[in-house]
């Protein structure tokens, strides 16, 4: 059935949305030029000089650009990696257990540290993690000499991946348990009958039966290879770790806005969308090719 | 669910409750000992004795905090935004997912619509061009950029647009029919059916306005305008005694910087919002998140 006029009220609903787009996600697009020229504040980005792809050459000549790609790259694969093992093994070891209050606990804990801020959380890691803090603490009274964790390269980036986890993985953890629980208990039963123990059961039936949900998680993740997230390593980090903290995002920060080398960091920051886009949209049409995944 | 009575199994039940004991417990701890430490005395923080109960009682670095015009003025500024943002975000979010949730034949320009709300949500010029783009809009130190510098949140769009979408047309046309307007159809019928969904995404706006501290950073020049996460961050994490100078002000500041309990006690009430909203956001995103975001 077809009624007149609707079409008008339609529009007149998207338009306070479309002018909040257009407002802060459109027309900053245009500020893309800033990349192509030797941008100077004062002339704005219609009369800045053109430089063409100078500030892009500048890029691949610097050392940083290396450095801060590496990591970004070894910090994100990494926690994707991570951020898939640990919440289906938890998920896994939730499923196993029979206690149901004690599992409302758990689960009513292990979600709290998603909801609060990477201001906050490193706030306490930090703490912890000081040199008078509680792990070094505990590590001092098996004989080991206190160590100041967040002043170690070698160590940073596995501290960046660990508390990410930490963080993470109870809050990623409700999928696969949504997945978990529809399963169909009649298999379980077949494979006791058969006489399957536990850990058969779960080899067979489980694992199995959460599969698809993995692998589409898995395949969306692909998206995020360049994003190895900002707003933790930035509260993370300081000057002592630069060599293995830095990630794009920072120092696009760090030199763009602090040290006024606008069109630098915005090539940077450009070459990052671009190659994020076109990861995103491939990670997204597999998803949609393999699993009938669809975002709308 | 299969039960066995085997002693492996039953010492497997115990392994498995240890385990998933410990992990949630190391959820909660290090906010435990936050709370400890900000109870303790100056002294034992620094010395790092506090383990799991405060040492030497006492509520000092609160009724400093009380003194804190500084902390209140942010705390202020962040309620701000969480109001303004959580309800322009919803009504906006609300009215662009009605409409886009039709079909092509009601709204012709139905597809071109979605795909611009996809791609801007996938691709953006980075942090210096929404910079330079806030600047030019003359909206530097004012509240609004704060609530709407991060954008649309056209996740939310999605989420509500698939939700909408599963709603039996037959109930719309009824509607129409009895000469609702769309309007009506959508305050009346819609909101009050997508409840679930609603509230979800409602909860996580606010949670992700009272979180975040960049744009606070960023487009903010005076501490005064600072949300609460920022001027956290400013007081606790950054610690560069190199970037201070040697007036009075300053060095209050860095006294205030190394005081341990102090920082505790200010990152514990920035979490407090949060513990007092957490039961009421657990019971729904856990269904919210399942509803909305994958499906089989």
């Amino acid at each position: 059935m077809k009624f007149k006029g609707l079409a008008f009220h339609y529009y007149l609903m998207l338009l306070p949305g479309y002018i909040w787009l257009v407002m802060f996600s459109i027309v900053p697009l245009f500020g893309i030029l800033i990349a192509f020229e030797d941008y100077q504040p004062v002339l704005g980005v219609l009369h800045s000089d053109w430089v063409g792809l100078e500030n892009f050459r500048y890029m691949f000549m610097l050392n940083d650009s290396k450095v801060i790609f590496f990591n970004t790259v070894f910090i994100a694969v990494m926690k994707i990696i991570a951020n898939l093992i640990v919440p289906v093994a938890f998920a896994l070891m939730l499923h196993e257990l029979r206690l149901a209050v004690f599992k409302r606990w758990v689960q009513t804990l292990v979600y709290l540290p998603h909801f609060l801020s990477w201001v906050i959380l490193s706030g306490i890691i930090i703490d912890v993690l000081s040199y008078t803090g509680p792990i070094n603490n505990i590590l001092s009274s098996f004989g080991v000499e206190p160590t100041l964790f967040m002043g170690k390269p070698t160590l940073f980036p596995f501290l960046v991946v660990g508390s990410d986890v930490w963080k993470e993985f109870g809050f990623n953890t409700i999928i696969y348990l949504a997945a978990l629980t529809s399963i169909n208990p009649s298999l379980y039963e077949a494979a006791a009958l058969d006489g399957a123990n536990r850990w058969q059961r779960l080899k067979n039936v489980t694992l199995p039966g959460i599969s698809p949900t993995i692998f589409l998680l898995l395949i969306l993740s692909l998206g995020n290879v360049l994003n190895a997230g900002f707003d933790q390593v930035f509260n993370l980090y300081n000057p002592l770790v630069y060599s293995s903290g830095d990630i794009v995002d920072t120092w696009v920060y760090r030199e763009g806005l602090l040290k006024l080398q606008y069109g630098l960091a915005t090539a940077v920051g450009l070459l990052k969308s671009v190659v994020g886009f076109i990861l995103i949209t491939c990670s997204y049409y597999l998803a949609n090719r393999f699993t009938n995944y669809r975002i709308f | 669910m299969v039960r066995e009575t085997t002693a492996a199994s039953k010492a497997f039940d115990v392994i498995l409750i240890a385990i998933l004991g410990v992990i949630a417990l190391s959820c909660i701890f290090p906010l435990w000992y936050t709370l400890m430490v900000s109870l303790s005395e100056k002294s034992a923080a620094a010395a790092g004795i506090v383990r799991a109960w405060p040492i030497g009682f006492n509520l000092v670095s609160y009724q400093q905090i009380m003194r804190d015009g500084q902390f209140f003025h942010s705390f202020w500024v962040s309620i701000e935004r969480v109001i303004l943002g959580a309800s322009l975000s919803f009504i906006v979010t609300v009215l662009m997912a009605y409409p886009l949730s039709k079909e092509t034949k009601d709204l012709r320009s139905r597809n071109v619509l979605m795909w611009i709300l996809v791609f801007t949500m996938l691709f953006n010029g980075g942090l210096i061009p929404l910079y330079q783009t806030v600047k030019a809009y003359g909206l530097i130190d004012n509240i609004w950029v704060l609530v709407l510098s991060g954008g649309l949140p056209m996740f939310n769009v999605i989420l509500v647009i698939n939700f909408f979408r599963g709603l039996p047309k037959e109930l719309e046309e009824a509607a129409l029919v009895d000469g609702a307007g769309p309007w009506y159809t959508l305050f009346m019928l819609f909101i009050p059916l997508s409840v679930p969904v609603l509230a979800t995404i409602t909860l996580f706006t606010i949670v992700g306005h009272w979180n975040e501290f960049f744009s606070g950073l960023v487009f903010m020049t005076k501490p005064d305008h600072y949300p609460l996460q920022t001027y956290i961050r400013q007081m606790v994490i950054q610690i560069d005694p190199s970037q201070m100078n040697t007036d009075a002000e300053s060095l209050k500041r860095l006294s205030e910087i190394s005081n341990q309990t102090l920082n505790a006690a200010k990152i514990f009430i920035a979490m407090l919002p949060i513990l007092v909203i957490y039961p009421f956001l657990q019971r729904f995103f856990i269904h919210g998140i399942t509803l909305g975001s994958v499906k089989e």
